[in-house]
């Protein structure tokens, strides 16, 4: 692992607690890591595990879920069915090979400034502990043994009007 | 007479169930035999490997090509067939999505091995005997295709331009699609060739889904008795339909099975299976995560359950923390 490896966080706030204690924690200038890229979400109801996956898959180290306390949500029910969703998410991403640290959910009212730094330091320690996850990377790699015959493929092919060869045309 | 189009059909890392799924066509197979001239389907007829390279490059009209690709064969075949085909069609849960042999996906290949050759309770190997690439004996020197680290979808070796979906696909989509060819309407490509839109729609239990359902406990179809009208997810069974794509029928719902998810997803939805956890989870019904957990302990495999046919399209696609080419410790 490089000495300089920063991690990258995605983090998922809602509007009405987290994002206004993330705000809070900037005006109070509270200083935590810069790692964290906050995404704005009207409530952690609307983190879809999608979300989660593909942040992981396009190079994100840790994802961080920030919510209303339980019985403060905005629509009364949204963060409960995070923690659901959370809870079963954690599971499976652990089957996946997916440390657990690297995905974390925490209520963060809006009062609580400090709290948001607190989380985020943490956070960027761990993921420094536990090194990058580099999906794209890994991806990369998985596929190098499927890039030789690739390239040989292509080569073998004299000019044809089929599909892939069109594309190839296209993106030459 | 102008020359009927040619097709193909082949298989990679597969049951043989897509291939009964053409004979499944019954009569209509002769209106696909009138109509087409299948140049290639070594399951049925006798062709080989340099029959296909003598073709010229775009000369078939269309292959079905089934089976996930986990060989260097398998992979060579598909790019050959690539290069020979006009339309290239992933036909099949294994070749769309990678299906059942992407499950794999969750071990290293040194496990795959191991379990196979050796730690399987009906293997008897006491030699230790493993495929090699390469086996020399005396003069003669035998070979075997690699066998690769990862089980791939057919669009993640070679560009395809059709799906079919299902395991098996059922033969009506066969059908459509091969009158969809014949007459030239194919529509943009990429597309999957089945109704884009929730499997429910089509279900004949939709009156009875609720709309939220407040799970209390998970039950898996071998523990309990299956009211066979009433919507599996009201009845505490998971159900993939309200995450899969339709055009099957309904046809586990009609034999009184949940829905496992073989059509893969709507266009709409990125990851089948982080899809359909948010909407099962989002309906527990405790609030504190000793009592949600306590519910889910009723989903003792969310990989297998909700990634049982396309683990290789999930978004992380395999177990993130294999280090391949490591031997795995004797346990
Ligand atoms: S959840 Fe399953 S049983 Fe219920 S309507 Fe949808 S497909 Fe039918
Ligand atoms: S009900 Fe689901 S698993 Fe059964 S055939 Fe249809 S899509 Fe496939
Ligand atoms: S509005 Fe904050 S969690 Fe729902």
């Amino acid at each position: 692992m490089p000495e300089t490896f920063e991690p990258r966080i995605v983090a998922f706030f809602c509007n009405w607690c987290t994002y206004t204690a993330a705000d809070l924690a900037g005006v109070s200038r509270m200083r935590h890591a810069p790692n964290a890229r906050i995404i704005r979400l009207m409530c952690s109801g609307r983190v879809d595990p999608q979300f989660i996956l593909e942040a992981f898959a396009r190079g994100a180290d840790g994802v961080l879920i920030g919510g209303c306390h339980p019985n403060d949500c905005h629509y009364i029910e949204g963060n409960y069915k995070c923690l659901r969703r959370f809870r079963l998410l954690r599971r499976m991403l652990d089957d996946m090979g997916v440390e657990e640290k690297r995905c974390r959910l925490e209520w963060i009212s809006a009062s609580e400034g400090d709290k948001v730094k607190r989380v985020i330091n943490e956070m960027v320690e761990q993921l420094k502990a536990l090194g990058p996850l580099d999906l794209p990377g890994r991806f990369r790699d998985w596929d190098k043994e499927v890039a030789e015959l690739e390239h040989a493929a292509s080569a073998a092919s004299a000019p044809c009007d089929c599909h892939a060869h069109k594309e190839e045309a296209a993106h030459a | 007479m102008p020359e009927k189009p040619k097709v193909a059909f082949y298989w990679c890392a597969s049951c043989g169930g897509c291939e009964e799924s053409v004979v499944d066509l019954a009569e209509d197979i002769l209106m696909v035999v009138e109509n087409v001239e299948i140049v290639f389907w070594p399951v049925a007829m006798d062709f080989k490997k340099k029959d296909v390279e003598a073709m010229p490059d775009g000369s078939i009209a269309a292959c079905f090509l089934n089976g996930a690709i986990r060989t260097e064969e398998q992979e060579e075949m598909a790019h050959l067939l690539r290069r020979k085909s006009k339309v290239l069609i992933a036909y099949g849960a294994c070749a769309h999505l990678g299906g059942i042999p992407a499950l794999a996906n969750q071990f290293s290949r040194e496990r795959v091995m191991e379990w196979a050759y050796d730690k399987c309770p009906t293997v008897t190997n006491a030699k230790g005997t493993r495929p090699q690439v390469e086996f020399k004996d005396g003069a003669r020197t035998a070979t075997l295709p690699a066998f690769r680290n990862v089980v791939r979808a057919l669009d993640q070796v070679v560009d395809v331009d059709y799906y079919i979906p299902g395991c098996a696909p059922t033969p009506k989509l066969l059908k459509d699609a091969v009158v969809a060819l014949l007459s030239g309407k194919l529509p943009p490509k990429g597309t999957t060739l089945a109704p884009d839109i929730a499997l429910c729609d089509e279900c004949p239990r939709k009156s009875s889904k609720p709309t939220d359902v407040g799970f209390a406990e998970f039950r898996r179809p071998h523990m309990a008795e299956i009211d066979p009208n009433l919507c599996m997810l009201a009845q505490g069974f998971v159900c993939m339909g309200p995450a899969t794509r339709g055009g099957c029928g309904a046809l586990c719902l009609n034999g009184n099975m949940p829905c496992t998810g073989c059509f893969g997803p709507t266009s709409r939805v990125r990851d089948q299976g982080a899809k359909i956890l948010s909407s099962i989870c989002s309906s527990i019904a405790p609030k504190d995560e000793a009592g949600i957990d306590g519910v889910l302990e009723g989903i003792p495999d969310p990989v297998g359950t909700f990634y049982r046919y396309g683990l290789a399209r999930c978004l992380l696609r395999r177990r993130v923390d294999i280090k391949d080419g490591a031997e795995v410790a004797a346990k």
